[in-house]
Protein backbone atom coordinates (compact mmCIF):
# COMPACT_ATOMS: atom_id res chain seq x y z
CA UNK A 1 0.00 0.00 0.00
CA UNK A 2 1.26 3.40 -0.88
CA UNK A 3 0.59 6.59 0.58
CA UNK A 4 0.68 8.18 -2.62
CA UNK A 5 -2.24 7.04 -3.53
CA UNK A 6 -4.16 8.43 -0.05
CA UNK A 7 -2.45 12.13 -0.57
CA UNK A 8 -4.52 15.33 -0.33
CA UNK A 9 -5.14 17.49 -3.58
CA UNK A 10 -3.27 19.80 -2.66
CA UNK A 11 -0.30 17.68 -1.78
CA UNK A 12 -0.92 15.58 -4.99
CA UNK A 13 -0.78 18.57 -7.17
CA UNK A 14 2.62 19.69 -5.67
CA UNK A 15 4.19 16.56 -5.88
CA UNK A 16 2.73 16.56 -9.66
CA UNK A 17 4.02 19.61 -9.91
CA UNK A 18 7.69 19.10 -8.97
CA UNK A 19 8.01 16.41 -10.61
CA UNK A 20 6.73 17.98 -13.93
CA UNK A 21 9.29 20.82 -13.91
CA UNK A 22 11.75 18.56 -13.17
CA UNK A 23 10.77 16.74 -16.41
CA UNK A 24 11.08 19.39 -18.39
CA UNK A 25 14.02 20.58 -17.49
CA UNK A 26 15.69 16.87 -18.14
CA UNK A 27 13.52 16.43 -21.50
CA UNK A 28 14.62 19.98 -22.95
CA UNK A 29 18.16 18.89 -21.89
CA UNK A 30 18.28 15.42 -23.42
CA UNK A 31 15.93 15.00 -25.35
CA UNK A 32 16.35 16.83 -28.90
CA UNK A 33 12.93 15.88 -29.99
CA UNK A 34 10.92 17.52 -27.23
CA UNK A 35 13.58 20.42 -27.59
CA UNK A 36 12.40 21.17 -31.06
CA UNK A 37 8.94 20.35 -30.47
CA UNK A 38 8.79 23.09 -27.88
CA UNK A 39 10.87 25.59 -29.89
CA UNK A 40 7.59 25.09 -32.36
CA UNK A 41 5.59 25.77 -29.71
CA UNK A 42 7.44 28.83 -28.55
CA UNK A 43 7.05 27.32 -24.69
CA UNK A 44 10.53 26.78 -22.54
CA UNK A 45 11.08 24.86 -19.28
CA UNK A 46 10.88 28.87 -17.58
CA UNK A 47 7.19 28.96 -18.71
CA UNK A 48 6.26 25.19 -16.72
CA UNK A 49 5.98 26.09 -13.29
CA UNK A 50 3.47 23.55 -12.26
CA UNK A 51 1.52 21.17 -13.05
CA UNK A 52 -1.51 23.73 -14.71
CA UNK A 53 1.06 24.70 -17.08
CA UNK A 54 0.99 21.39 -18.75
CA UNK A 55 -1.62 22.21 -21.57
CA UNK A 56 1.19 24.42 -22.71
CA UNK A 57 3.36 21.94 -23.53
CA UNK A 58 3.07 19.47 -27.35
CA UNK A 59 1.12 16.28 -27.49
CA UNK A 60 3.28 13.47 -28.30
CA UNK A 61 1.51 10.78 -30.34
CA UNK A 62 2.08 7.19 -31.73
CA UNK A 63 3.60 8.61 -34.87
CA UNK A 64 5.77 10.78 -33.22
CA UNK A 65 7.17 7.30 -31.57
CA UNK A 66 7.41 5.42 -34.64
CA UNK A 67 9.54 8.37 -36.23
CA UNK A 68 12.47 8.35 -33.70
CA UNK A 69 11.93 4.76 -33.48
CA UNK A 70 14.01 3.14 -32.17
CA UNK A 71 15.61 5.15 -29.23
CA UNK A 72 15.09 9.11 -30.48
CA UNK A 73 13.15 9.32 -26.96
CA UNK A 74 15.87 8.30 -24.74
CA UNK A 75 16.49 11.01 -21.91
CA UNK A 76 19.16 9.06 -20.17
CA UNK A 77 22.72 7.80 -21.59
CA UNK A 78 22.09 3.99 -23.18
CA UNK A 79 24.34 2.28 -20.42
CA UNK A 80 21.64 3.67 -18.04
CA UNK A 81 18.60 1.41 -19.66
CA UNK A 82 18.30 -1.83 -17.72
CA UNK A 83 15.17 -3.15 -19.97
CA UNK A 84 13.52 -2.67 -23.12
CA UNK A 85 9.88 -3.54 -24.27
CA UNK A 86 8.02 -3.11 -27.36
CA UNK A 87 4.82 -3.09 -29.24
CA UNK A 88 3.45 -3.41 -32.52
CA UNK A 89 3.27 0.08 -34.13
CA UNK A 90 1.18 1.98 -37.29
CA UNK A 91 3.34 0.66 -39.98
CA UNK A 92 5.51 -2.10 -38.53
CA UNK A 93 7.61 -0.24 -36.48
CA UNK A 94 7.30 -1.05 -32.90
CA UNK A 95 6.86 1.37 -30.43
CA UNK A 96 9.69 0.96 -27.82
CA UNK A 97 9.86 1.96 -23.92
CA UNK A 98 13.18 1.80 -22.44
CA UNK A 99 13.52 1.32 -18.90
CA UNK A 100 16.06 2.58 -16.36
CA UNK A 101 16.08 1.47 -12.78
CA UNK A 102 13.99 4.08 -11.16
CA UNK A 103 11.53 3.13 -14.42
CA UNK A 104 11.30 -0.56 -13.17
CA UNK A 105 11.01 0.41 -9.79
CA UNK A 106 8.17 2.13 -10.67
CA UNK A 107 6.71 -0.43 -12.71
CA UNK A 108 6.84 -2.81 -9.88
CA UNK A 109 4.94 -0.30 -7.45
CA UNK A 110 2.33 0.49 -9.85
CA UNK A 111 1.49 -2.99 -10.76
CA UNK A 112 1.95 -3.63 -6.85
CA UNK A 113 -0.57 -0.99 -5.92
CA UNK A 114 -2.66 -2.85 -8.74
CA UNK A 115 -2.95 -6.50 -6.94
CA UNK A 116 -2.99 -5.03 -3.21
CA UNK A 117 -6.14 -2.47 -4.67
CA UNK A 118 -8.12 -6.13 -5.12
CA UNK A 119 -7.38 -7.48 -2.41
CA UNK A 120 -4.11 -9.70 -2.89
CA UNK A 121 -1.35 -9.72 -0.72
CA UNK A 122 1.94 -11.58 -0.06
CA UNK A 123 0.36 -14.63 0.86
CA UNK A 124 -0.70 -15.21 -2.78
CA UNK A 125 -0.33 -17.33 -5.57
CA UNK A 126 -0.40 -15.52 -8.95
CA UNK A 127 -0.89 -17.61 -12.01
CA UNK A 128 0.54 -15.44 -14.97
CA UNK A 129 -0.77 -15.49 -18.14
CA UNK A 130 0.15 -12.88 -19.66
CA UNK A 131 3.07 -13.50 -22.73
CA UNK A 132 6.07 -12.98 -21.34
CA UNK A 133 8.66 -11.08 -24.16
CA UNK A 134 8.67 -7.86 -25.71
CA UNK A 135 4.95 -7.54 -24.48
CA UNK A 136 4.74 -5.94 -21.41
CA UNK A 137 2.32 -7.77 -19.63
CA UNK A 138 3.91 -10.75 -18.44
CA UNK A 139 6.63 -8.73 -16.78
CA UNK A 140 4.29 -5.83 -15.79
CA UNK A 141 2.47 -8.33 -13.21
CA UNK A 142 5.47 -10.31 -12.41
CA UNK A 143 7.64 -6.85 -11.13
CA UNK A 144 4.16 -6.42 -9.80
CA UNK A 145 4.00 -9.71 -7.74
CA UNK A 146 7.48 -9.88 -6.63
CA UNK A 147 6.58 -5.54 -5.35
CA UNK A 148 3.79 -7.18 -2.81
CA UNK A 149 6.32 -10.46 -1.94
CA UNK A 150 3.42 -12.59 -3.41
CA UNK A 151 4.47 -15.71 -5.19
CA UNK A 152 4.64 -15.52 -9.36
CA UNK A 153 3.75 -18.41 -11.33
CA UNK A 154 5.58 -17.19 -15.05
CA UNK A 155 3.43 -19.66 -16.79
CA UNK A 156 3.12 -17.08 -19.57
CA UNK A 157 -0.06 -17.33 -22.19
CA UNK A 158 -0.88 -20.32 -23.55
CA UNK A 159 -1.19 -23.84 -22.79
CA UNK A 160 -4.17 -24.60 -21.94
CA UNK A 161 -4.30 -27.71 -20.09
CA UNK A 162 -1.02 -27.22 -18.30
CA UNK A 163 -2.34 -23.60 -16.77
CA UNK A 164 -5.30 -25.76 -15.62
CA UNK A 165 -3.01 -28.96 -13.91
CA UNK A 166 -0.78 -26.06 -12.67
CA UNK A 167 -3.64 -24.30 -10.89
CA UNK A 168 -4.85 -26.78 -9.14
CA UNK A 169 -1.53 -28.66 -8.41
CA UNK A 170 -0.12 -24.95 -6.95
CA UNK A 171 -3.46 -23.78 -5.60
CA UNK A 172 -2.76 -20.34 -7.69
CA UNK A 173 -5.44 -18.17 -5.75
CA UNK A 174 -4.46 -14.85 -8.56
CA UNK A 175 -5.22 -15.29 -12.31
CA UNK A 176 -3.63 -12.61 -14.30
CA UNK A 177 -4.65 -12.56 -18.35
CA UNK A 178 -6.62 -11.10 -21.00
CA UNK A 179 -10.49 -11.45 -19.67
CA UNK A 180 -11.16 -13.56 -22.99
CA UNK A 181 -8.72 -16.29 -22.17
CA UNK A 182 -9.77 -16.32 -18.84
CA UNK A 183 -13.34 -17.54 -20.32
CA UNK A 184 -11.65 -20.12 -22.56
CA UNK A 185 -9.93 -21.66 -19.64
CA UNK A 186 -13.31 -21.80 -17.46
CA UNK A 187 -14.67 -23.70 -20.89
CA UNK A 188 -11.61 -26.12 -21.28
CA UNK A 189 -12.21 -26.90 -17.37
CA UNK A 190 -15.36 -27.96 -17.94
CA UNK A 191 -14.45 -30.03 -20.89
CA UNK A 192 -12.14 -31.52 -18.69
CA UNK A 193 -14.81 -32.58 -16.21
CA UNK A 194 -13.79 -29.76 -13.85
CA UNK A 195 -15.56 -26.89 -12.15
CA UNK A 196 -14.12 -24.22 -12.13
CA UNK A 197 -15.96 -22.07 -9.42
CA UNK A 198 -14.53 -24.59 -6.93
CA UNK A 199 -10.72 -23.54 -7.97
CA UNK A 200 -8.93 -22.06 -5.25
CA UNK A 201 -8.97 -18.72 -7.36
CA UNK A 202 -9.71 -15.73 -5.57
CA UNK A 203 -9.04 -12.70 -7.97
CA UNK A 204 -8.67 -11.88 -11.37
CA UNK A 205 -6.43 -8.92 -12.96
CA UNK A 206 -7.67 -9.07 -16.59
CA UNK A 207 -6.55 -6.17 -19.55
CA UNK A 208 -4.77 -5.86 -22.77
CA UNK A 209 -8.36 -5.87 -24.60
CA UNK A 210 -12.06 -4.27 -24.56
CA UNK A 211 -14.05 -5.89 -22.37
CA UNK A 212 -17.96 -5.27 -20.41
CA UNK A 213 -19.69 -5.58 -17.36
CA UNK A 214 -21.59 -8.66 -18.60
CA UNK A 215 -17.96 -10.55 -19.07
CA UNK A 216 -17.09 -9.13 -16.43
CA UNK A 217 -20.34 -10.87 -14.64
CA UNK A 218 -19.65 -14.05 -16.79
CA UNK A 219 -16.21 -14.50 -15.52
CA UNK A 220 -17.05 -13.66 -11.80
CA UNK A 221 -19.61 -16.64 -11.72
CA UNK A 222 -17.18 -18.82 -13.75
CA UNK A 223 -14.46 -18.85 -11.47
CA UNK A 224 -15.98 -17.97 -8.41
CA UNK A 225 -13.90 -14.55 -8.26
CA UNK A 226 -13.79 -10.67 -7.82
CA UNK A 227 -12.95 -9.89 -11.22
CA UNK A 228 -10.66 -6.86 -12.27
CA UNK A 229 -10.29 -4.21 -15.00
CA UNK A 230 -6.70 -2.89 -15.55
CA UNK A 231 -5.12 -0.34 -17.58
CA UNK A 232 -1.65 0.37 -19.23
CA UNK A 233 0.24 0.61 -22.56
CA UNK A 234 3.79 0.32 -23.85
CA UNK A 235 4.16 3.77 -24.53
CA UNK A 236 3.40 4.94 -20.85
CA UNK A 237 5.00 1.83 -19.21
CA UNK A 238 2.59 -1.22 -19.81
CA UNK A 239 0.06 -2.25 -17.15
CA UNK A 240 -0.20 -0.27 -14.03
CA UNK A 241 -1.10 2.68 -15.38
CA UNK A 242 -4.87 2.64 -14.24
CA UNK A 243 -6.88 -0.37 -12.58
CA UNK A 244 -9.88 -1.03 -10.17
CA UNK A 245 -10.18 -1.35 -6.00
CA UNK A 246 -12.57 -3.40 -4.44
CA UNK A 247 -15.39 -0.73 -4.97
CA UNK A 248 -15.23 -1.62 -8.85
CA UNK A 249 -16.17 1.85 -9.70
CA UNK A 250 -13.82 2.96 -12.33
CA UNK A 251 -9.85 2.37 -12.08
CA UNK A 252 -7.86 4.55 -9.79
CA UNK A 253 -5.01 6.27 -12.36
CA UNK A 254 -1.84 6.50 -10.42
CA UNK A 255 -1.34 9.44 -11.00
CA UNK A 256 1.55 10.35 -8.91
CA UNK A 257 3.26 8.68 -11.76
CA UNK A 258 0.71 9.25 -14.80
CA UNK A 259 -0.43 12.52 -14.89
CA UNK A 260 -3.98 12.32 -16.97
CA UNK A 261 -5.64 14.86 -18.68
CA UNK A 262 -9.16 14.11 -20.75
CA UNK A 263 -9.02 16.24 -23.90
CA UNK A 264 -11.22 16.95 -27.54
CA UNK A 265 -9.60 15.03 -29.60
CA UNK A 266 -10.76 17.33 -32.65
CA UNK A 267 -9.18 20.80 -30.98
CA UNK A 268 -6.78 19.62 -28.10
CA UNK A 269 -8.82 21.45 -25.50
CA UNK A 270 -8.62 19.79 -21.82
CA UNK A 271 -12.00 18.70 -21.18
CA UNK A 272 -13.07 19.56 -17.73
CA UNK A 273 -13.73 16.16 -15.25
CA UNK A 274 -16.72 14.19 -15.89
CA UNK A 275 -16.52 14.83 -19.34
CA UNK A 276 -15.94 12.05 -21.98
CA UNK A 277 -12.84 12.50 -24.78
CA UNK A 278 -9.56 11.68 -25.43
CA UNK A 279 -7.36 10.25 -22.30
CA UNK A 280 -4.03 11.82 -22.65
CA UNK A 281 -0.86 11.12 -20.31
CA UNK A 282 2.60 12.71 -19.03
CA UNK A 283 4.63 10.09 -17.27
CA UNK A 284 6.27 12.60 -14.66
CA UNK A 285 8.20 10.12 -12.73
CA UNK A 286 10.00 8.13 -15.26
CA UNK A 287 13.66 8.45 -16.50
CA UNK A 288 14.17 6.32 -19.68
CA UNK A 289 12.03 7.16 -22.43
CA UNK A 290 9.29 9.84 -20.19
CA UNK A 291 6.33 11.26 -22.65
CA UNK A 292 4.70 14.39 -22.74
CA UNK A 293 0.91 14.49 -23.39
CA UNK A 294 0.78 10.91 -24.76
CA UNK A 295 -2.38 10.91 -26.86
CA UNK A 296 -3.81 7.42 -25.95
CA UNK A 297 -6.32 7.24 -28.42
CA UNK A 298 -8.62 5.57 -25.72
CA UNK A 299 -12.14 7.41 -24.59
CA UNK A 300 -13.06 8.07 -21.26
CA UNK A 301 -14.09 10.13 -18.45
CA UNK A 302 -12.83 11.04 -15.24
CA UNK A 303 -14.61 10.78 -11.56
CA UNK A 304 -13.02 13.03 -9.40
CA UNK A 305 -15.28 12.04 -5.98
CA UNK A 306 -13.90 10.21 -3.25
CA UNK A 307 -13.63 6.50 -3.82
CA UNK A 308 -15.04 4.38 -0.93
CA UNK A 309 -12.07 2.53 -0.58
CA UNK A 310 -10.54 5.50 0.53
CA UNK A 311 -7.77 6.16 -2.16
CA UNK A 312 -8.00 9.61 -3.31
CA UNK A 313 -6.60 9.23 -6.94
CA UNK A 314 -8.59 10.34 -10.07
CA UNK A 315 -10.74 7.34 -11.32
CA UNK A 316 -11.15 6.60 -15.01
CA UNK A 317 -14.06 4.93 -16.56
CA UNK A 318 -14.29 1.76 -18.32
CA UNK A 319 -12.98 2.58 -21.71
CA UNK A 320 -15.68 3.95 -24.24
CA UNK A 321 -13.59 3.10 -27.33
CA UNK A 322 -11.23 4.59 -29.67
CA UNK A 323 -10.69 7.54 -31.60
CA UNK A 324 -9.08 6.07 -34.36
CA UNK A 325 -9.64 2.78 -35.85
CA UNK A 326 -7.15 0.26 -33.96
CA UNK A 327 -8.31 -3.03 -33.34
CA UNK A 328 -7.43 -5.21 -30.51
CA UNK A 329 -7.15 -8.81 -31.23
CA UNK A 330 -6.00 -11.34 -28.61
CA UNK A 331 -4.62 -8.60 -26.58
CA UNK A 332 -2.27 -7.47 -29.63
CA UNK A 333 -2.97 -4.06 -31.28
CA UNK A 334 -3.51 -3.94 -35.34
CA UNK A 335 -4.39 -1.11 -37.49
CA UNK A 336 -5.60 -1.98 -40.70
CA UNK A 337 -3.12 0.21 -42.73
CA UNK A 338 -0.83 -2.43 -41.06
CA UNK A 339 -2.85 -5.43 -42.77
CA UNK A 340 -3.02 -3.41 -46.41
CA UNK A 341 0.44 -2.47 -46.22
CA UNK A 342 1.44 -6.17 -45.91
CA UNK A 343 -1.80 -6.87 -48.71
CA UNK A 344 -0.06 -4.04 -51.03
CA UNK A 345 3.73 -6.50 -50.98
CA UNK A 346 1.58 -8.37 -53.60
CA UNK A 347 1.20 -6.47 -56.87
CA UNK A 348 -1.66 -8.68 -58.28
CA UNK A 349 -3.96 -7.67 -55.21
CA UNK A 350 -6.12 -4.61 -55.28
CA UNK A 351 -6.73 -2.91 -52.45
CA UNK A 352 -10.44 -3.97 -52.00
CA UNK A 353 -9.98 -5.77 -48.51
CA UNK A 354 -12.40 -5.91 -45.63
CA UNK A 355 -11.39 -7.13 -42.00
CA UNK A 356 -13.97 -9.31 -40.45
CA UNK A 357 -13.47 -9.64 -36.62
CA UNK A 358 -15.77 -12.00 -34.44
CA UNK A 359 -15.25 -13.97 -31.11
CA UNK A 360 -15.54 -17.70 -31.48
CA UNK A 361 -15.34 -20.08 -28.07
CA UNK A 362 -14.02 -16.15 -26.14
CA UNK A 363 -11.24 -16.03 -28.10
CA UNK A 364 -10.55 -13.30 -30.93
CA UNK A 365 -10.76 -14.47 -34.69
CA UNK A 366 -9.51 -12.28 -37.90
CA UNK A 367 -10.30 -12.81 -41.13
CA UNK A 368 -8.94 -10.67 -43.93
CA UNK A 369 -11.41 -10.91 -47.39
CA UNK A 370 -9.75 -10.00 -50.54
CA UNK A 371 -11.42 -9.72 -53.69
CA UNK A 372 -10.43 -11.56 -56.38
CA UNK A 373 -8.76 -9.97 -59.84
CA UNK A 374 -8.09 -11.83 -63.15
CA UNK A 375 -4.63 -11.23 -62.36
CA UNK A 376 -4.68 -13.09 -59.24
CA UNK A 377 -7.11 -15.84 -60.29
CA UNK A 378 -5.50 -19.27 -61.04
CA UNK A 379 -8.16 -22.14 -62.24
CA UNK A 380 -6.10 -24.24 -59.52
CA UNK A 381 -7.18 -24.47 -56.29
CA UNK A 382 -3.81 -25.28 -55.11
CA UNK A 383 -2.24 -21.96 -56.67
CA UNK A 384 -5.53 -19.70 -54.96
CA UNK A 385 -4.62 -21.86 -51.47
CA UNK A 386 -0.82 -21.16 -51.67
CA UNK A 387 -1.87 -17.14 -52.43
CA UNK A 388 -3.94 -17.36 -48.75
CA UNK A 389 -1.37 -18.92 -46.75
CA UNK A 390 1.14 -16.37 -48.11
CA UNK A 391 -0.77 -13.90 -47.39
CA UNK A 392 -1.44 -15.37 -43.69
CA UNK A 393 2.38 -16.21 -43.42
CA UNK A 394 3.45 -12.45 -44.39
CA UNK A 395 0.62 -11.09 -41.75
CA UNK A 396 1.52 -13.11 -38.94
CA UNK A 397 5.77 -12.12 -38.98
CA UNK A 398 4.53 -8.67 -39.47
CA UNK A 399 1.74 -8.23 -36.86
CA UNK A 400 2.28 -11.12 -34.74
CA UNK A 401 -1.22 -12.42 -34.93
CA UNK A 402 -2.83 -15.24 -36.77
CA UNK A 403 -5.51 -14.30 -39.71
CA UNK A 404 -7.28 -16.18 -41.49
CA UNK A 405 -7.05 -14.77 -45.33
CA UNK A 406 -10.43 -15.73 -47.64
CA UNK A 407 -10.60 -14.78 -51.35
CA UNK A 408 -13.84 -13.87 -52.33
CA UNK A 409 -15.67 -12.70 -55.42
CA UNK A 410 -14.95 -9.08 -57.05
CA UNK A 411 -17.25 -6.54 -55.93
CA UNK A 412 -18.67 -8.03 -52.85
CA UNK A 413 -16.96 -5.93 -50.31
CA UNK A 414 -19.13 -3.13 -49.64
CA UNK A 415 -18.04 0.61 -51.16
CA UNK A 416 -18.63 3.64 -49.82
CA UNK A 417 -18.82 7.49 -50.53
CA UNK A 418 -15.56 8.40 -49.19
CA UNK A 419 -14.28 6.07 -46.35
CA UNK A 420 -14.23 2.21 -47.25
CA UNK A 421 -16.01 0.38 -44.68
CA UNK A 422 -12.71 -1.50 -43.54
CA UNK A 423 -13.82 -3.35 -40.32
CA UNK A 424 -16.35 -5.22 -39.11
CA UNK A 425 -16.35 -6.08 -35.85
CA UNK A 426 -18.82 -8.91 -34.53
CA UNK A 427 -17.59 -9.28 -30.99
CA UNK A 428 -20.66 -8.89 -28.70
CA UNK A 429 -18.26 -7.23 -25.94
CA UNK B 1 -5.70 -28.25 -81.04
CA UNK B 2 -6.13 -27.54 -77.91
CA UNK B 3 -10.28 -26.83 -76.74
CA UNK B 4 -10.88 -23.62 -74.58
CA UNK B 5 -12.11 -23.98 -71.18
CA UNK B 6 -13.64 -21.22 -69.27
CA UNK B 7 -12.59 -21.03 -65.04
CA UNK B 8 -14.66 -19.05 -63.41
CA UNK B 9 -13.61 -18.12 -59.46
CA UNK B 10 -16.67 -18.70 -57.09
CA UNK B 11 -16.99 -18.46 -53.47
CA UNK B 12 -18.90 -21.27 -51.42
CA UNK B 13 -22.13 -19.06 -51.03
CA UNK B 14 -25.19 -19.96 -51.67
CA UNK B 15 -26.74 -19.22 -55.22
CA UNK B 16 -23.69 -18.61 -56.79
CA UNK B 17 -23.26 -21.40 -58.92
CA UNK B 18 -26.63 -20.81 -59.71
CA UNK B 19 -26.09 -17.44 -60.87
CA UNK B 20 -23.20 -18.76 -63.35
CA UNK B 21 -25.95 -21.01 -64.79
CA UNK B 22 -28.79 -18.80 -64.75
CA UNK B 23 -26.65 -16.26 -67.17
CA UNK B 24 -25.81 -18.77 -69.03
CA UNK B 25 -29.00 -20.42 -69.95
CA UNK B 26 -29.95 -16.24 -70.64
CA UNK B 27 -27.23 -16.70 -73.29
CA UNK B 28 -28.26 -19.60 -74.44
CA UNK B 29 -25.04 -20.77 -74.20
CA UNK B 30 -24.79 -24.76 -74.08
CA UNK B 31 -22.73 -26.37 -71.02
CA UNK B 32 -20.93 -29.61 -72.52
CA UNK B 33 -19.15 -30.68 -69.48
CA UNK B 34 -17.75 -29.21 -65.91
CA UNK B 35 -16.15 -29.83 -63.11
CA UNK B 36 -15.57 -27.86 -59.92
CA UNK B 37 -13.00 -28.23 -57.78
CA UNK B 38 -13.35 -26.28 -54.26
CA UNK B 39 -11.63 -25.90 -51.11
CA UNK B 40 -13.34 -24.75 -47.99
CA UNK B 41 -14.18 -20.95 -48.94
CA UNK B 42 -14.17 -21.01 -52.67
CA UNK B 43 -14.45 -22.76 -55.47
CA UNK B 44 -13.10 -23.05 -59.17
CA UNK B 45 -15.67 -24.02 -61.56
CA UNK B 46 -14.28 -25.06 -65.04
CA UNK B 47 -16.39 -25.48 -67.95
CA UNK B 48 -16.68 -26.72 -71.67
CA UNK B 49 -19.09 -24.71 -73.67
CA UNK B 50 -20.10 -23.82 -77.22
CA UNK B 51 -19.54 -20.16 -77.20
CA UNK B 52 -16.28 -19.40 -74.51
CA UNK B 53 -15.80 -15.94 -75.79
CA UNK B 54 -19.57 -15.05 -75.14
CA UNK B 55 -19.33 -16.93 -71.93
CA UNK B 56 -16.38 -15.57 -70.21
CA UNK B 57 -17.76 -12.09 -71.76
CA UNK B 58 -21.35 -12.11 -69.77
CA UNK B 59 -19.51 -13.97 -66.50
CA UNK B 60 -17.17 -10.57 -66.57
CA UNK B 61 -19.76 -8.31 -67.07
CA UNK B 62 -21.74 -9.42 -63.88
CA UNK B 63 -18.91 -9.26 -62.11
CA UNK B 64 -17.33 -12.92 -61.69
CA UNK B 65 -13.29 -13.16 -62.75
CA UNK B 66 -13.56 -15.74 -65.50
CA UNK B 67 -10.75 -16.74 -67.96
CA UNK B 68 -10.16 -18.95 -70.88
CA UNK B 69 -7.63 -21.69 -69.93
CA UNK B 70 -6.14 -23.98 -72.96
CA UNK B 71 -6.86 -27.88 -72.40
CA UNK B 72 -6.87 -31.16 -74.34
CA UNK B 73 -9.20 -33.26 -74.93
CA UNK B 74 -8.50 -36.77 -75.53
CA UNK B 75 -10.66 -39.83 -76.73
CA UNK B 76 -9.72 -42.59 -74.70
CA UNK B 77 -11.19 -46.44 -75.21
CA UNK B 78 -14.19 -47.05 -72.74
CA UNK B 79 -12.22 -50.36 -71.31
CA UNK B 80 -10.03 -51.15 -68.82
CA UNK B 81 -6.37 -50.31 -69.19
CA UNK B 82 -8.01 -47.36 -71.47
CA UNK B 83 -7.59 -44.35 -69.05
CA UNK B 84 -4.27 -46.26 -67.98
CA UNK B 85 -2.83 -45.71 -71.38
CA UNK B 86 -2.45 -42.20 -71.65
CA UNK B 87 -1.72 -41.67 -67.87
CA UNK B 88 1.31 -44.14 -68.25
CA UNK B 89 2.45 -41.86 -71.46
CA UNK B 90 2.36 -38.97 -70.14
CA UNK B 91 4.00 -39.74 -66.79
CA UNK B 92 6.64 -41.31 -68.77
CA UNK B 93 7.10 -38.39 -70.59
CA UNK B 94 7.32 -36.23 -67.42
CA UNK B 95 4.48 -34.20 -67.89
CA UNK B 96 2.30 -33.54 -65.02
CA UNK B 97 -1.37 -34.01 -65.08
CA UNK B 98 -2.89 -31.03 -63.21
CA UNK B 99 -6.45 -31.87 -63.25
CA UNK B 100 -8.80 -34.09 -65.07
CA UNK B 101 -12.83 -34.77 -65.80
CA UNK B 102 -14.37 -36.49 -68.32
CA UNK B 103 -17.43 -35.96 -70.54
CA UNK B 104 -20.77 -37.25 -69.20
CA UNK B 105 -21.77 -38.10 -73.00
CA UNK B 106 -19.32 -40.81 -75.01
CA UNK B 107 -17.93 -40.71 -78.58
CA UNK B 108 -18.91 -43.44 -79.79
CA UNK B 109 -16.94 -46.65 -77.56
CA UNK B 110 -14.73 -43.93 -76.35
CA UNK B 111 -15.03 -41.28 -73.36
CA UNK B 112 -13.94 -38.13 -73.52
CA UNK B 113 -11.80 -36.81 -71.45
CA UNK B 114 -10.54 -33.34 -70.67
CA UNK B 115 -6.81 -32.77 -69.35
CA UNK B 116 -4.75 -29.70 -68.45
CA UNK B 117 -0.92 -30.26 -68.18
CA UNK B 118 2.06 -28.98 -67.55
CA UNK B 119 2.93 -28.91 -70.54
CA UNK B 120 -0.09 -28.91 -73.47
CA UNK B 121 2.21 -28.76 -76.72
CA UNK B 122 3.94 -31.76 -75.87
CA UNK B 123 0.97 -33.68 -74.40
CA UNK B 124 -1.02 -33.37 -77.20
CA UNK B 125 2.28 -34.37 -80.03
CA UNK B 126 2.51 -37.21 -77.75
CA UNK B 127 -1.18 -38.50 -77.72
CA UNK B 128 -1.38 -37.63 -81.87
CA UNK B 129 1.79 -39.93 -82.10
CA UNK B 130 0.46 -42.37 -80.28
CA UNK B 131 -2.73 -42.60 -81.88
CA UNK B 132 -5.10 -41.30 -79.18
CA UNK B 133 -7.50 -39.67 -81.07
CA UNK B 134 -7.68 -35.41 -80.07
CA UNK B 135 -10.77 -33.68 -80.25
CA UNK B 136 -10.68 -29.77 -81.26
CA UNK B 137 -12.98 -27.94 -79.84
CA UNK B 138 -15.47 -27.43 -82.60
CA UNK B 139 -15.94 -31.12 -82.97
CA UNK B 140 -17.01 -31.10 -79.49
CA UNK B 141 -20.31 -29.37 -80.09
CA UNK B 142 -20.85 -30.50 -83.23
CA UNK B 143 -21.41 -34.21 -82.66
Amino acid sequence: MSEQEYLSRESLRALQSERLVRLVARLYQHVPFYRERMHAKGVSPADIRGIEDLPKLPFTTKDDMRDVYPLGLLAVPLTEIEEIHASSGTTGKPVIDAYTRNDLDIWGEVMGRTLEMGGATSADIVQNAYGYGLFTGGLGVHYGAHNIHATVIPISGGNTRRQLAIMQDFGSTVLACTPSYSLYLAEAAREEGLDPAKFTLKYGYFGAEPWSEAMRTEIEKNFGIKAYDIYGLTEIIGPGVASECVEQAGMHINEDHFYPEIINPETGEVLPDGEKGELVITTISKTGTPILRYRTRDITYFMREKCACGRTTVRMHRLFGRTDDMLIIRGVNVFPSQIEEVLLRFESIEPHYQLIVDRKEHLDNLEVQIEMTSELFSDEVRDLEGIEHRIESEIASALGIHAKVRLVEPKTIPRSEGKAVRIIDKRKI
Amino acid sequence: MSVTQVSVFIENREGRLAEVSRLLSGKDINIRSLSLADSSDFGVLRLIVDNPEQCIQVLQENGFVARATPVLALEIEDRPGGLDRVLSLFSSNGINVEYMYAFVEKSHDNAIVIFKTGDNGRALDLASREGIPVIRGEALFSR
